[in-house]
């Protein structure tokens, strides 16, 4: 069986000889070419997402003043801001909410500083020997502090089940408004151009792996938080509701505001869009069969989110999903994606161009991301409300 | 022509027979969407007009000079559509089909004409892009 290595394909590229296909195109391709002719056909394949990650947030460093503060408590533009890491170091949690207004959070700040924009810093400490500053007023922005990175544990979630609502009220979710009755049913993923979904095994993509992330190149720096690779697979090695995911990091000054938006959900909170887009290089014809996947080869559980434990009512499709209804129990409902495959597509096709033009690498991880996980959930030990 | 209006009314005119003058003297076919009387006896209503665009000025008119404010649902829904990502959380709850995500490009559009003034999309966008003005 024929193969090619990464060298190969860099090779290829540098060469100006290399084919680069997004994963929808080369699905489309599938239809009359086979993974063999495929492998021969196509050097790179990229995928994209662009969707809500709330597991995300910034490292920061402000740089000292004179005299220098430890800062204990800190506050950006009236968000608090986790400050125990250091004097002046700082991380930003996305989903932080402001106190005096709860639809503006650590997104907001996040976006602010990629944008630009000046964001006000208040901190408050005790007062060392070495550290003698109680109080610092002042405005920071990209250009004035030393380092600003994105860390986010938690991204591009290998499938996500879709949500709907079975009880009589409507009810309010970070998978959107789910409308009494099952009126309604969303989901959050770009299918067949997903990450995840295709390279499900992790063949190519593991730490270390050069990424886009939000219009700069980062890294996938560990396996995402809630790793899990036991969850049930379709026949096609597709697990059927989410299973696992990247911890990524990239550089905040080097990214583009039009792949980072910050958004608040309805008596939900703050959450932040993340555009991810990730390329896989066709080593051998398994890696070719995977990138080839279709909509219809991609299932998702369709879970009751106005229950406890959100009870899984069926399974359905991404075709099926995109196609705007599904039908369960002979009822018609309307489906919606949260995330948004316009913007995806836009990443897939930037990632392709920056990989032709030879200004985007693609990188043999350094080390593979684990097998075998579970996830555990938190006991209630002692006494609770 | 076919066009939905929000028609305002200052409080003491909601006692008026001002859809019935519509009708029968300015020959316009009205669908009632939706209506709202508030504390102060200020009415809303949410009007789908269809007429020769003749018989729709003159009602205009007629509306003017009995001061009620009329205007397109156009002029009363605001949506910053260039900050939009088209991610689509606003179709899950537009069941009147007004929002709708383009079929091969996944682009968000509009659709006034089949808004029904519900105001669903406002809390459903994650970006907070709608504002929609129905009671003033």
């Amino acid at each position: 069986m024929s193969t090619k290595t990464i060298d190969q394909i860099n090779e290829k590229i540098k060469k100006g000889k290399a084919v680069v296909l997004t994963a929808e195109e080369v699905s489309k391709m599938s239809e009359n070419h086979t993974p063999s002719e495929i492998l021969k056909k196509v050097d790179v394949v990229t995928t994209a997402t662009f969707g809500a990650m709330c597991s995300s947030g910034a490292f920061i460093n402000f740089g000292h003043a004179d005299p220098a503060i430890r800062m204990e408590k800190l506050k950006l533009n009236d968000v608090n801001v986790f400050s125990g890491v250091a004097a002046v170091d700082a991380y930003i949690g996305a989903t932080e909410e402001s106190e005096t207004n709860p639809k503006y959070g650590g997104a907001h700040i996040i976006e602010a500083l990629i944008k630009g924009e000046d964001v006000h810093l208040e901190a408050h400490a005790k007062g060392t020997d070495c550290y003698p500053r109680k109080e610092i007023v002042t405005t920071i922005n990209k250009n004035n502090v030393n380092e600003m990175f994105l860390f986010n544990p938690r991204n591009a979630y290998q499938n996500y089940p879709a949500a709907t609502n079975t009880t009589n009220k409507m009810i309010y979710t970070y998978m959107g408004n789910l409308l009494p009755k099952m009126g309604n049913i969303t989901y959050s993923t770009s299918g067949e151009l997903s990450p995840l979904l295709n390279d499900p095994e992790f063949r190519t993509i593991g730490i270390g792996t050069r990424i886009f992330l939000c219009g700069a190149q980062g890294f996938v720096s560990w396996n995402g938080t809630q790793f899990n690779t036991s969850v049930k697979k379709n026949k096609n090695g597709i697990p059927v509701h989410n299973a696992t995911t990247l911890a990524v990091i990239g550089d905040m000054k080097q990214m583009d505001p039009e792949f980072i938006k910050a958004a608040y959900f309805e008596k939900y909170g703050v959450s932040i869009y993340i555009g991810i887009g990730i390329p896989i290089p066709v080593l051998d014809e398994e890696i070719a069969r995977c990138v080839s996947i279709k909509n219809k080869d991609i299932n998702t559980t369709v879970m009751d989110y106005g229950k406890n434990g959100h009870p899984a009512i069926c399974e359905t499709d991404y075709e099926k999903l995109q196609s705007g209804t599904i039908t369960i129990n002979g009822k018609s409902i309307r489906t919606a994606p949260l995330s948004s495959l316009y913007k995806a597509r836009i990443i897939a096709n930037k990632l392709k161009n920056q990989i032709i033009d030879e200004t985007f690498q693609i990188t043999q991880p350094v080390q593979n991301l684990p097998k075998n996980t579970n996830l555990t959930g938190l006991e209630i030990r002692g006494e609770n409300k | 022509m076919k066009k939905r209006f929000i028609l305002t009314f200052p409080a003491g005119r909601t006692n008026n027979p001002i859809t019935y003058d519509l009708i029968k003297k300015y020959n316009i076919k009205i669908n009632i969407i939706k209506a709202n009387i508030g504390a102060e006896e200020e009415g809303s209503l949410l009007l789908e007009m269809i007429a020769e665009e003749s018989d729709l000025n003159n009602a205009q008119e007629y509306l003017k000079e009995n001061n009620i404010n009329c205007q397109s649902v156009e002029k009363r829904v605001q949506f910053i559509e260039n900050e939009c990502m088209h991610c689509g959380a606003c179709t899950a709850v537009c069941f009147a089909g007004a929002l709708t995500l383009g079929k091969d490009d996944w682009k968000l559009s509009f659709d006034a004409t089949k808004c029904i003034v519900c105001e669903l999309c406002v809390k459903a966008c994650p970006l907070g892009l709608f504002e929609i003005h129905f009671s003033e």
